[in-house]
């Protein structure tokens, strides 16, 4: 048998190759990604009259306005699940310190002068965090703007700052997301394939995730 | 009015300029109630259910002569009541008619982000189109006045129209029709506010009400209904009527310049993904130059 399967784990795994992403975890990033980007579409149908057409693609305003809270739950709770299952491999470690000062060779491809890094490197914590934290702000003033007909008449001043910190939060995730759309299609060829059948070569995970490899290889 | 694209522009074979061009004025209407002469018979309130189709819902009783605590999606005039204290030891009992105040500068209609569903016409009146609304109630947030109010059955936004579509036919609204004692007036927005003003300057002269005044707040551009008030310094006491209300600052900043600055980051942030992708391109595993070297120790895996 040429493929080296993994006991426990429901991904097979064919010679050459580590296993990056278990089932769980690409399930709990792909339902997180789902309904973050059925909350951004019709978010942004919200935001600017310009992308109201968004909203004629998911049955037109009002079922989208129906719908935006709910997706925002799932987006919350696989947020809280994924938290669950990275919270470890994002924890900062001091080599994180090091790739921030050099990001400008890692931005500009400059890949032997960036320090090794573990199973996520500094941005993808950075982008994890900022995502974990703008969720618990987006779902804190959601929940107050899902029904704004239960505010009292002298706490209306409190929905307004929240319809404002709700917006401004989610423009913080859509940069964060753009990059993250970019880098994991685009600039990281493999990163996606990683994240949808769960292993990359190994190759691969030496040349992006060194410190990772180290240790997965020492623990086969 | 329906007859103003009737008004004659040119005339052939006539000398000279158009008989009564621009004679005609631009009507904005407004609606002026007077507070001073409101005995708050609610005649008002049936004849705004009556025009407007809905039914005569229960009231809640606490204590007071008003129908409901605040004006309802299926109830959207309401006479205010209030037993005001004065420093005398005094009492002044005050009736206001609340109802959409028809903003110049509708907070309503800027914070709503569904196309068609609020619409300011050019006399002034400001209509919720119920069709197009998308429920997110928004609107709520905008308005000064606590005036939209949310059907939780339908998921739509309703409130006063100033009957649009009596007023489009030429027709003074369902309450000014109904008022007995005249303290409803209808008309234009000039010669509503010559009335109101001629009423409180009568007041101020000829009776103890010294601090009588007209209602027509700056801060949202003017209304499109005005009030006259025996003591235009404290409208607060009328039944909550705000002294100086305007389009929340944070919804101004909300819907300006964050949205601009959002809409500006999105489509640089685009381009600037595509540039980089230009002029850098993806990673490429160089397995010879970092096979998970560390720079620091040198060791290689």
């Amino acid at each position: 048998m040429s493929s080296i399967s993994v006991p426990r784990e429901e991904t097979t795994v064919p010679a050459g190759e580590v296993l990056r992403y278990n089932f769980k975890e690409r399930l709990c990033h792909w339902l997180n990604g789902a309904a973050y980007v059925y909350c951004l579409l019709t978010g942004l149908a919200f935001d600017t009259p310009y992308l109201f057409w968004l909203a004629s693609i998911f049955g037109g305003g009002a079922t989208a306005r129906f719908w935006h809270p709910w997706s925002g739950l799932v987006f919350f709770g696989a947020t809280l699940w994924m938290h669950a299952l990275w919270k470890p491999d994002m924890a900062p470690i001091p080599e994180d310190r090091e790739w921030n000062r050099n990001i400008q060779y890692y931005v500009t491809n400059q890949d032997d002068r960036v320090p090794p890094q573990g199973r996520f490197n500094a941005g993808q914590k950075t982008f994890y965090w900022a995502m974990f934290y703008s969720a618990i702000v987006l779902l804190a003033t959601g929940l107050i703007m899902w029904f704004p007909e239960k505010m009292p008449r002298d706490m209306h001043w409190l929905l307004t700052v929240v319809t404002f910190i709700h917006s401004a939060t989610a423009l913080i995730t859509i940069g964060a997301f753009i990059i993250h759309i970019y880098m994991g299609v685009f600039m990281v060829p493999g990163g996606l394939r990683g994240m949808t059948t769960g292993h990359v070569p190994e190759r691969w995970a030496k040349f992006h995730h060194p410190l990772w490899y180290r240790k997965i290889r020492s623990q086969r | 009015m329906p007859s103003d694209n009737l008004e004659i522009k040119a005339i052939s074979g006539h000398p000279g300029t158009v008989p009564g061009a621009n004679a005609s004025r631009d009507y904005d209407v407004c609606k002026l109630v007077d507070t001073t002469t409101c005995i708050g018979c609610k005649a008002c309130e049936v004849a705004c259910l009556e025009w407007n189709g809905y039914e005569f819902r229960e009231t809640t009783f606490d204590n007071t002569y008003q129908t409901m605590p605040e004006t309802a999606w299926n109830y959207w005039n309401l006479i205010k009541f209030n037993e005001h204290e004065n420093e005398d030891g005094t009492l002044s009992w005050l009736m206001r008619k609340d109802q959409c105040m028809h903003c110049a500068d509708p907070g309503c209609l800027m914070a709503c982000p569904a196309d068609g569903a609020i619409v300011q016409y050019a006399n002034g009146i400001v209509d919720f189109n119920q069709e197009h609304c998308i429920g997110c109630q928004y609107c709520l947030t905008g308005c000064p006045f606590n005036i939209p109010k949310f059907n939780s059955a339908t998921k739509k936004v309703f409130k006063c129209t100033l009957c649009s579509d009596r007023v489009g036919a030429g027709l003074e609204p369902a309450c000014i029709k109904s008022c007995p004692t005249g303290c409803l007036h209808f008309g234009s927005k000039d010669d509503m506010k010559a009335l109101a003003e001629q009423r409180a300057d009568q007041l101020r002269k000829t009776t103890s009400h010294k601090d009588a005044g007209v209602y027509d707040p700056a801060g949202v551009g003017g209304t499109h209904v005005i009030y006259v008030l025996h003591d235009a310094k404290n409208p607060e006491k009328y039944g909550g009527l705000p002294a100086n209300p305007t389009v929340p600052s944070m919804v101004r900043v909300w819907k300006r310049p964050l949205k601009w600055l959002g809409n500006f980051a999105m489509a640089f942030g685009i381009l600037g993904a595509a540039l980089h992708y230009l002029r850098f391109g993806p990673k490429t595993i160089d397995d010879k130059k970092s096979d998970g070297s560390n720079r620091e120790t040198g060791e290689r895996l």
